[in-house]
């Protein structure tokens, strides 16, 4: 498939532009003014970026607690996204969800589930009300390995099977769950051992290759879109920090960190960075351009953030139910 | 009455006092199916889904033929995956649809409790009210012929305990379709349950759609002597009983509570403060179930009024058995509503006596 040089550069900036809000947040999170437990998907950049490249506003996504990429590849607020995280009144979830409970109806982000799995049938439910307007929509479901160790992955996918709902399943097979290795937990070399590839289109890709990520979703998202039903794609990845909070845990001594540096080698914004290099689509200047961009948007982003009010305590029973 | 097979064969107790002959007169599932019909009729986002929502008895015929009317498109049966399907069912009412999702049981609705208090009902408090999640779950209690331990669980309890759902237990046929509109029409996710022996009663229906306020209660019969409060089928019992007692000469007000939450507090405590005397009655268990919420709530907010300690009337703390004795000896009503209101009927001219003496 031929990349745009435009395409190229933007799949580049918002990987590169999560990385660095992750880096910061992570820089700040000693000083325990953001007071919500965080996952960080840093290592993991290609995938929210590489699928929701081929998104549109309409269409929704559902996220889980390592939810940040997601939120912000499809275009969710990153001031609201901050403010969130300092559990602000201007938070996207009004201080009400915390770091694992984003959400921005903008651009169908309809809010993201702290419950490993809980995404997956609600994501299936969205797939089933774009069936049922007829909506030119997708639904696409973001969910790790934990994730796949539950039932609900079953019952939604052999839903969207016999509804031929425009759904997509993108596993981000990261290998832990917190320090359980997927291998200890799954009973097939892919997930989709299961579901035959002639009900449903299938693939795994490598998950630290964006263009890998943006192909497979791209024949994903127009099949959904023409009607075929759902899909699965495999995104072989590897989380490299810890499983919360800031940091390596390669002192936990539950996987090597011979194996981390392996992975970070793999690093996927800084390969593909090296890549555009190499291919003289983008020059150090650019970079660099981009950089300060992306910064000068993340400290604005900090500043809302830390400036903002808190929610005060005499609201907490507002939000209970819809009127 | 054979367990598969109900039939409206009671005349329910005249609650809305309507003898005249204009009055139409129909079953307790035709009510609920009217209501279905006519919101599917109204609304082309309401759909109608669960086990058997199509098939030839049509849910306890609360579903009947819908499908044939509005497509299999519309009112579908679902594979088992209560959990997955419930989120499903989520999804589509965050997605802008309002399903209503059809479980023959309370029971089955343990294996979707993730989604429901998970999920359902956290959606829009825990995005700042970004999400709504416009959801009817429906599943109809269980009783007699044998249903035991796994088909018969009054989970109001349960359910009741979760901020954020609303639970709506109606006691009427008039009911049963106005509490069902109001539902499908409420932003957030209802929890609606049913008792089967409400399935043997035809009452008063009238043709149009109409709504029935979610969070208000309502007295079914005004008395001075002592509040009976109770919800679904209970009410049919509590008004029985009343009826029973007034041959002693005792005046009971019944208060059909609707739905459990929100719950009515105001015509609770209004009436409590008239009568001074309290019995709570239940489908389900005592303990940690309503009868204990709603006990807390008038000694809190109530006690000032109360004249008697408050007596309650649930089922006892079992598993429910299968054998009609043991059965028999499992479920309160009538019987147990009686004795306890005499209990403090009695303590009240104790009372009374005593204040005279003072005098
Ligand atoms: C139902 C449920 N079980 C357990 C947990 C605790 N928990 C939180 S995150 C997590 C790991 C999930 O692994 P995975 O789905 O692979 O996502 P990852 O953290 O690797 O991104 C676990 C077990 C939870 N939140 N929900």
């Amino acid at each position: 498939m031929k990349f745009s040089q435009e395409t190229l550069l933007r799949l580049y900036y918002d990987m590169f532009r999560i990385r660095k809000t992750q880096l910061r947040i992570e820089s700040l999170y000693h000083l325990d003014e953001m007071k919500t437990p965080i996952h960080l998907c840093i290592g993991q950049e290609a995938i929210a970026v590489g699928v929701c490249a081929n998104l549109n506003k309409y269409d929704y996504i559902s996220s889980s607690h390592r939810g940040h990429g997601h939120y912000l590849a499809k275009g969710g607020d990153l001031k609201k996204l901050i403010a969130e995280l300092y559990c602000r009144e201007t938070g996207c979830s009004k201080g009400h969800g915390g770091s694992m409970h984003l959400v921005d109806t903008s651009i169908g982000h309809m809010g993201s589930s702290s419950i490993v799995g809980g995404g997956i049938p609600t994501g299936t439910g969205m797939a089933l009300a774009i069936h049922m307007k007829k909506q030119n929509c997708v639904s696409v479901v973001f969910f790790g390995d934990g994730a796949a160790d539950e039932g609900v992955l079953y019952e939604s996918i052999n839903f969207a099977i016999i509804k031929k709902l425009p759904v997509i399943y993108i596993y981000e097979n990261n290998q832990f769950s917190v320090c359980s290795r997927v291998s200890a937990r799954q009973a097939g070399e892919v997930v989709f051992h299961a579901v035959a590839p002639e009900y449903m289109f299938t693939k795994t890709v490598d998950g630290n290759t964006v263009l890998e990520v943006y192909e497979a979703a791209r024949e994903a998202v127009l099949r959904a879109r023409n009607g075929q039903g759902p899909s699965f794609i495999e995104c072989k990845t590897y989380r490299v920090r810890g499983h919360a909070g800031a940091g390596s845990d390669a002192k936990l001594g539950y996987r090597s960190a011979e194996e981390i540096g392996f992975w970070e080698s793999k690093c996927p914004v800084t390969v593909f960075c090296e890549e555009l290099l190499k291919k003289g689509l983008i020059t150090q200047n650019e970079i660099q351009d981009m950089e300060q961009d992306i910064d000068l948007e993340i400290d604005e982003a900090f500043r809302f953030a830390q400036e903002s009010p808190l929610p005060k305590g005499e609201h907490i029973l507002q939000y209970l139910f819809s009127e | 009455m054979p367990w598969s097979k109900i039939k409206p064969e009671l005349n329910e107790p005249d609650f809305n006092n309507v003898t005249g002959k204009d009055k139409r007169i129909i079953p307790y599932a035709d009510a609920i199916r009217e209501a279905l019909d006519q919101a599917l009729s109204l609304d082309a986002n309401v759909f109608v889904m669960g086990q058997g929502v199509d098939d030839p008895s049509g849910m306890f015929g609360a579903t009947l033929n819908l499908h044939e009317k509005y497509g299999k498109k519309r009112v579908f049966d679902t594979p088992l995956a209560e959990n997955g399907l419930t989120g499903i069912a989520v999804g589509a009412a965050i997605g802008g649809m309002r399903p209503v999702y059809f479980h023959n049981r309370p029971d089955f609705l343990l294996l979707a409790m993730d989604q429901i208090v998970n999920h359902a009902s956290k959606w829009h408090y825990m995005f700042g009210g970004a999400v709504n999640v416009p959801l009817v779950i429906w599943a109809c209690i269980g009783r007699g012929w044998g249903s035991a331990a796994q088909h018969s669980q009054a989970l109001q309890g349960l359910f009741m305990h979760i901020p954020g759902l609303k639970l709506v237990m109606p006691a009427t046929c008039y009911d049963a379709k106005g509490l069902m509109l109001s539902s499908i029409a409420d932003n957030n996710p209802v929890i609606i349950l049913e008792h089967r022996y409400n399935f043997r009663h035809k009452g008063f229906v009238p043709k149009e759609p109409y709504r029935i306020p979610i969070g208000k209660g309502i007295i079914r019969k005004p008395g001075e002597d002592i509040t009976i409060i109770a919800a679904s089928y209970m009410v049919s019992e509590a008004y029985n009983a009343a009826l029973e007692l007034s041959k002693d000469g005792i005046d009971a007000e019944v208060i059909d509570l609707r739905t459990l939450r929100p719950l009515d507090e105001e015509l609770i405590l209004t009436s409590v403060k008239k009568t001074g005397r309290v019995v709570v009655a239940d489908t389900g268990w005592k303990t940690g179930g309503i009868t204990a919420e709603i006990s807390a709530l008038i000694a809190e907010k109530g006690f000032a009024s109360l004249r008697a300690p408050i007596l309650r009337v649930a089922c006892p703390d079992v598993p429910t058995p299968a054998g009609y004795t043991l059965e028999e000896a499992f479920y309160a009503g009538i019987l147990e509503i009686v004795t306890a209101v005499r209990k403090l009927v009695k303590c009240k001219e104790r009372a009374d006596a005593k204040k005279i003496t003072l005098k």
